[in-house]
């Protein structure tokens, strides 16, 4: 706590230099921290800026499929996040922006799948198990009380 | 449980466009070859075409060239190609090292007009048919099996 993570990663490192294993750990934890080449503020209003960062933190970089396009620096995570800041700032609603990437790229791109029917079990599963599991629960507490 | 294995055998990083049955995004953009000329999307409808998104940093660009001059000398269907954010000259020079498979090709500097096409991948290759509508795509290098495969059959119908 007192070095902060990248002393830490150093005294790591120079205990087991020999195993390069660890130095690509190392270089992960490092890079992990290297922000976005256009990191600099999109918007001068917080909250579109607030807007935004919720945004892209909710795209899927397709090229690179389990980062957002918010922590890639992927020319083409640069160029959707270059788009969903002009849609922004012409207005559209998140709803809009959702379905223009949808539309594109396939519900994929979206880590919050949009209700419809093509995803309505994804939405609707959690639910259908919920029920599944307590009329189980009922049935099973049920039969213990009857046969007591 | 058997609802978690299904699509554990599928290849995760190519997915399903949304694009297949719809009408091909519009786009004007200049020509790469002669940059004065403006390439109308709406001029290339009216019969089918390939429509292949490439650029000189993709390897799996350089991977299918040989097979899109193939296909290009056999007059089968004309290419339509996408220059995908590539540097201008570089292009230019890969034409001349490696030959001009393309009718047409329309260079997108930005990436606006691939994003409308969702691309994301380089080489991507689109079957358009005489409406204007998007067939089939494939993602990946082309070769000889997935043309026989996966476009032939396709182009045959439409004709």
């Amino acid at each position: 706590m007192i070095y902060g993570k990248g002393t830490l990663g150093l005294l790591l490192m120079m205990r087991i230099n020999k195993n390069n294993v660890f130095l690509s750990l190392f270089l992960c934890m490092i890079m992990s921290h290297i922000h976005a080449i256009d990191s600099g503020l999109a918007f001068n209003d917080p909250e579109l800026q607030q807007r935004y960062e919720t945004l892209i933190s909710e795209i899927r970089c397709l090229v690179c499929q389990n980062q957002s396009i918010k922590s890639s620096n992927v020319f083409l995570a640069v160029d959707l996040r270059n788009e969903v800041r002009i849609m922004i700032s012409e207005g559209k609603s998140n709803k809009e922006i959702a379905d223009f990437l949808a539309d594109r790229y396939g519900e994929f791109i979206l880590y919050r799948p949009r209700f419809k029917s093509s995803t309505v079990f994804i939405w609707l599963a959690p639910f259908i198990f919920l029920i599944i599991g307590l009329f189980v629960v009922f049935k099973v507490v049920r039969k213990k009380i009857l046969t007591q | 449980m058997p609802i978690f294995f299904i699509g554990l055998d599928r290849d995760k990083s190519v997915l399903p466009s949304p694009l297949i049955g719809k009408k091909i995004p519009e786009f004007t953009l200049p020509s790469l070859i002669n940059s004065e000329l403006q390439i109308d999307s709406s001029e290339m409808l009216s019969n089918t075409f390939l429509f292949n998104v490439w650029a000189t940093w993709c390897a799996g660009c350089l991977e299918e060239h040989e097979f899109l001059m193939k296909l290009s000398e056999s007059n089968e269907i004309p290419i339509v190609g996408l220059n995908w954010r590539d540097n201008h000259n570089d292009a230019l020079a890969w034409l001349r090292d490696y030959g001009n498979p393309y009718t047409i090709i329309a260079e997108d500097v930005s990436g606006r007009v691939a994003i409308d096409w969702g691309v994301y991948g380089a080489p991507e290759s689109f079957l358009v048919d005489s409406n204007g509508i998007i067939v089939h795509k494939h993602l990946g290098p082309l070769d000889d099996d997935i043309w026989e495969r996966d476009f032939r059959a396709i182009i045959n119908d439409a004709n």
